[in-house]
């Protein structure tokens, strides 16, 4: 497809049933679907003589512990012969199993490793779900937004037992964060509070 | 009688010198031949993107700088256009001119040492000994601009930090002109080398699909024979504005990819000296005092001068709600920024894409069959920089 107006119109009439919502921002194509039919339209796009995304860029994932469906999987597409992006996104939750991209793109295997060890989501039919970046023998999903920043466990070499062990993290300080946000352009929570006073009487 | 026979299991790594860094790699032999190989990873994992999520925008920029440590302000690059793009801001023609210079002293950074280890990887002790005092020259180059010689901590949403100092443009001019003869010697050394062929010719192959499927980018899709290059197919900053070429090589293998570093090194002087001709004083940053700190003279004089420079370096700039993907052609291939704002003046999530990784993942395709000893040549061949796959 020449321009992403183009491509966006294409997928649309294609995977009517399967497309959710689109849209074009920063030249890129956002597209949100639904978790089942994932492989589908990955399919379509990347064999699809008109679209031709033969390049799995990225696969990553958004956690929002306030949300019902905690995690929105997010996928980078791109087309060399045309030249465009698409970011393919779903909602799923936490105990969700999702469909492996492994047979359609051998570079899924390591990113979806990733994201299995930084967010803890599962992949059905994955041929190696290990751990990847972390430690042998880690527990838990470090960039989760309840993991906390300094972790649970500090590594050191213990004399005594002359081997190195994991231990609870023992700071002569708690990790402070500071809140400096104040507002910037002078007092406007201040107006919408009265805005929203005013609309109460 | 019949003796069984078990493959070997070996480890290559984490301490080994031919491993680039900390690559922990379980090689199952079967003889000297690879049969099956897997790399352990992260053993020089720090977190980065949790670390970005918990600082502000400026904050964060130097965490950049330790990715791909030898490359630096490539990797800033793409985060500062991510938040560019965000905050629709423009930047002044000279800073972009200064970016680009950067990137591409980067890119040759990054191609020397990359060229000099994979020639030390198959045997080759001088190529290193002469490359690495360019490098040192370059570094210089790196601290008179940012003060640092490796972790620049330089460029900054809507410009660069500073201006560059007085004499470093005529410098970095003189050093165009000499490092070609440079690329020559190395090339004296290497491309006809008969040792070097040996190592390298037909090892490594990568065909163009596999490439594709197996995400690769810059050399390594390059070196296969597709023409892609993030500077000509999607240009930023002022790159629309230069003309350069992008060298592609035929086979595939790793001598291929030597020869495409080779030429992109020559390129990248050829950039350099175009952005000093076309190069005029100016802004180097944007003019916006909500994004960029005011000059150090009015902070005396103006208010509101105290007032922008205080609440920049106390609570930054806020980023309003919004995401984006951003690629840049880093000297190792597609380095990606996906940033998530939430309107606070920290970024909801920042994904680093780097393209070790991708590469990194393909090394039991691209061993598999190969010799042991072919093991340090793919890898060589491969660019990898461990702070970048391991982030």
């Amino acid at each position: 497809m020449k321009t992403l107006e183009d491509l966006e119109k294409k997928i649309n009439s294609e995977l009517t049933t399967k497309i959710n919502r689109t849209e074009i921002k920063h030249s890129q194509l956002y597209i949100d679907i639904d978790k089942k039919d994932l492989i589908d339209v990955t399919l379509f796009i990347k064999t699809n003589h008109e679209t031709k995304f033969r390049q799995l860029i990225d696969i990553t994932v958004i956690d929002y512990p306030e949300n019902n469906q905690r995690f929105e999987m997010v996928y980078l597409f791109l087309s060399h012969e045309f030249n465009q992006r698409i970011i393919l996104k779903y909602f799923i939750s936490e105990s969700e199993i999702i469909p492996t991209l492994t047979s359609i793109f051998p570079a899924a295997n390591w990113m979806e490793r990733e994201v299995f060890d930084m967010y803890g989501v599962s992949f059905k039919d994955h041929p190696d779900l290990r751990r990847i970046l972390t430690d042998y023998g880690f527990e838990g999903h470090p960039l989760r937004k309840d993991f906390p920043l300094t972790g649970h466990t500090e590594v050191r070499y213990s004399e005594d037992k002359k081997k190195v062990i994991n231990e609870p993290v023992k700071l002569e300080q708690n990790y402070r964060n500071f809140d400096y946000e104040s507002p910037w352009e002078g007092t406007k929570y201040i107006k919408e509070e009265i805005d929203n006073n005013d609309k109460k009487n | 009688m019949t003796k069984k026979i078990k493959n070997l299991n070996l480890n290559f790594g984490p301490q080994h010198p031919a491993a680039h860094g900390v690559l922990r790699l379980i090689l199952e032999l079967d003889g000297e031949v690879v049969e099956k190989a897997d790399p352990h990873i992260g053993l020089l994992h720090r977190g980065t993107e949790k670390l970005i999520e918990n600082k502000t925008y400026m904050q964060a920029v130097p965490y950049f700088d330790r990715l791909d440590y030898v490359a630096p302000m490539n990797q800033e690059h793409a985060f500062a256009l991510a938040i560019e793009k965000i905050l629709k801001i423009d930047v002044p023609i000279r800073a972009q001119f200064i970016r680009v210079i950067f990137c591409e002293i980067g890119r040759i950074l990054s191609h020397i040492l990359n060229v000099t280890t994979q020639a030390l990887d198959v045997g080759a002790l001088t190529p290193s000994l002469w490359g690495f005092e360019e490098r040192e020259t370059l570094m210089g180059f790196y601290e008179r601009a940012s003060g640092s010689r490796l972790h620049a901590n330089y460029f900054r949403a809507g410009g660069v930090h500073q201006d560059l100092p007085s004499g470093l443009e005529e410098d970095i001019a003189k050093f165009c002109k000499t490092f070609p003869k440079i690329i020559d010697d190395l090339e004296s050394l290497l491309t006809d080398n008969r040792i070097f062929k040996q190592r390298n010719v037909d090892i490594g192959i990568v065909t163009k699909d596999d490439a594709l499927d197996y995400s690769f980018s810059g050399v390594m899709v390059r070196g296969s024979g597709i023409p892609w290059d993030l500077r000509k197919s999607q240009p930023y900053d002022c790159y629309d504005q230069l003309e350069f070429k992008i060298p592609v090589g035929k086979n595939g293998d790793c001598y291929d990819r030597y020869l495409c570093r080779i030429e992109e090194m020559k390129e990248s002087v050829s950039i350099i000296n175009q952005c000093l001709v076309k190069m005029e004083k100016g802004a180097i940053k944007s003019s916006d005092g909500k994004i960029t700190p005011p000059p150090k003279k009015d902070l005396k004089q103006s208010m509101e001068a105290l007032i922008h420079h205080f609440k920049l370096f106390t609570e930054g700039y806020r980023v309003p709600k919004d995401e984006i993907y951003t690629a840049v052609e880093a000297p190792k291939g597609e380095f990606g920024v996906y940033l998530i704002s939430d309107g606070s003046s920290k970024p909801y999530k920042c994904k680093i894409r780097a393209p070790g990784f991708s590469h990194l993942q393909a090394m039991d395709y691209l061993i598999k069959g190969h010799m042991l000893a072919d093991v340090p040549a793919v890898l060589g061949s491969m660019d990898i920089v461990f702070g970048e796959v391991d982030r």
